[in-house]
């Protein structure tokens, strides 16, 4: 553990040089500890209606105002962010548990397993991003589940990519090659060879896809594909805002906020820990 | 050349074979039986088993990809299970709408992106280029769903110079139809456009470091041609690498505009076909999105030799 955190120094020395990349940070954490701690921070119940005080604009009682229903709109983004939150990271976490194996596999393997693999990859390449997601959520149902296996399925692809370039270029290297010479199996050179020296563009690509998960979701959420209500999320929150643009804006600004500042922050810490971890990676991101 | 481009739209059809078997089947999962979507509620079970005969819903699934696979490579799509309308029809009808926007929204990102892209790259570290790049980080992390509704908020409902939804065609009325497209084209092409002047800006950064550039230069050329005629079109590849997966996100990012500003295309199309349980209409829609996202990738990698005839295909 002690060898692990030593290990880690020089990247967060590096991280903490780059004013940006110490901002994204610090906003990551506290949306995590505002996620963590929703039920100590949120000033009311974010289900509890209340049609007598429904569509009131921000005062001390309520910091954010009142939806359409009554309910405190700070409330629903604070518990909102626990949504947000728990589909990103187990969307990155299933496409990369995926990816990351396929892309090895490809990328050892001989040419045909890696051409059936990476024409599988470019086949969910080959669909509009948000259409494909639509597809996906829709025909699972919208929900929790649904959320996660759609953008889990359009990160799939990334992943296996960046591991099988990876993994062909270090697959040619010498120590790859000693490992062979000395009879090592495919499993323990993938496991222990390859694998340790392809984490770096895994870990920058799975910060920024963080940050492409939380649009997705809200996306999904805004169209009406994601969680479904009553429980808050940020994109749902959006959409119910939209009837009442003209006499209530600070509605869609509570919800819409939080989802840029976060996507920035991920950014922001994306690109520092790509520069600290490879500074030859170029990353061209597209959002939703 | 004619030979590289021959097997390289050769090379399309066997993934379009792979997305069109991945829309049948991901689509048959859709809850929802499409006859009782067309019957209605408890419908007579002769009638039922009728029509799913007539749909052909009786057959094992790979004959009924297969024969739906022959019929959409002849132009039939079949009909909408809600309103009985050929897809293809439909197809038409809002094919046209999400490709004014996405070529309008592509201009707005390149007209953006260009200028201030090449600008950041000749300028390297200034406080213009810092000023940009932040900008284009702020846009980038704006999703166009908050971004079209700020856009709602400013030129509707305080400034009150567009109309915040709706759609009309050029043939109706040129005017009024620039108007309606203008807000749901900047919507997209704003997001577009942060990560173009990024490309932009990193693609000038490297071309201008090359020899070439220095003999241009030394040459006495005016910075503008040296930064025009030669860093940009020797660092258009990436660009339009990624101008290419950019018109992916437009068609994508339609599903957002359209819904938000009520624009009968594509997008829209597609949200209407899910929420009704409308298979042949959702089929159509993505396996027609789909083939578009495949024809811009060949025709980007086909500009490649254009661009830079130095590059040899084989």
């Amino acid at each position: 553990m002690r060898e692990f955190l030593v290990g880690l120094w020089p990247l967060i020395k590096s991280v903490g040089q780059n004013r940006l990349a110490l901002f994204g940070a610090a906003v990551v954490f506290l949306v995590a500890v505002v996620a963590i701690f929703a039920p100590f921070i949120a000033t009311h119940d974010p289900l509890a209606q209340d049609p007598y005080n429904k569509l009131q604009p921000p005062s001390i009682e309520h910091l954010m105002g009142t939806d359409d229903l009554g309910r405190d709109v700070f409330s629903r983004v604070v518990y909102g962010s626990r949504t947000t939150v728990a589909v990103a990271i187990t969307s990155v976490a299933l496409a990369t548990v995926v990816g990351i194996p396929l892309g090895l596999v490809a990328g050892y393997s001989g040419r045909w397993i890696n051409a059936g693999i990476m024409r599988v990859m470019d086949t969910l390449l080959a669909f509009p991003t948000l259409i494909l997601a639509l597809a996906i959520a829709s025909s699972l149902g919208p929900g929790f589940k649904s959320s996660v296996i759609a953008i889990s399925v359009l990160g799939l692809p990334i992943f296996a990519r960046l591991v099988c370039a990876s993994t062909l270029s270090v697959k040619e290297t010498e120590y790859v090659l000693a490992a062979k010479s000395i009879g090592c199996s495919g499993f323990r050179i993938v496991a222990i060879h390859i694998f340790p020296n392809v984490t770096s563009p895994i870990i920058v690509q799975g910060t920024l896809f963080i940050g492409y998960a939380i649009l997705l979701e809200a996306a999904l959420s805004f169209i009406g594909l994601g969680i479904p209500p009553p429980s808050p999320t940020w994109g749902q929150m959006l959409r119910a805002s939209y009837p009442y643009l003209q006499d209530q804006p600070w509605l869609p600004l509570a919800p819409g906020i939080p989802v840029f500042l976060v996507v920035l922050a991920i950014n922001f810490l994306g690109d520092g820990l790509r520069d600290a971890l490879d500074p030859k990676l170029k990353s061209v991101r597209h959002v939703v | 050349m004619p030979q590289y481009v021959i097997r390289r739209f050769l090379l399309i059809i066997p993934v379009f074979i792979l997305v069109s078997f991945l829309v049948y089947s991901l689509l048959l999962l859709l809850p929802g039986d499409p006859a009782v979507a067309l019957l209605g509620e408890n419908p007579e079970p002769e009638r039922l088993e009728q029509i799913r005969r007539d749909l052909g819903l009786d057959r094992p699934i790979y004959v009924q990809y297969f024969e739906w696979f022959y019929r959409v490579i002849r132009g039939d799509f079949g009909h909408s299970i809600q309103t009985g309308e050929p897809v293809v029809e439909a197809l038409k009808q809002r094919f046209p709408v999400t490709l004014q926007i996405g070529l309008t929204a592509l201009l707005i990102s390149l007209i953006i992106s260009l200028p201030i892209g090449v600008y950041s790259g000749a300028k390297r570290n200034s406080f213009s280029d810092h000023i940009a790049m932040i900008l284009a980080y702020f846009t980038a992390a704006l999703p166009s769903f908050f971004l079209g509704i700020l856009l709602i908020l400013i030129f509707s409902i305080s400034l009150r110079w567009l109309a915040p939804a709706g759609y009309v065609s050029p043939t109706e009325d040129l005017w009024l139809s620039i108007k309606s497209t203008i807000m749901p084209a900047l919507t997209l092409g704003l997001g577009g456009s942060a990560v173009l002047v990024r490309q932009i800006r990193s693609s000038m950064v490297d071309e201008l470091s090359q020899d070439y550039i220095r003999t241009a230069r030394a040459k006495g050329l005016s910075e503008f041609t040296v930064l025009t005629r030669h860093a940009l079109r020797n660092g258009l590849i990436p660009v339009v690498t990624v101008l290419g997966v950019q018109v992916g996100y437009l068609l994508g990012g339609a599903v957002i505009v359209e819904t938000i500003f009520a624009v009968p295309g594509m997008g829209r199309l597609a949200v209407f076909a899910f929420f009704q349980r409308d298979l042949p209409m959702a089929q159509g829609v993505v396996l027609v999105t789909a083939a578009a996202m495949l024809v811009v990738n060949f025709v980007v990698d086909i500009s490649y030799r254009f661009l830079d005839p130095r590059i040899q295909y084989r």
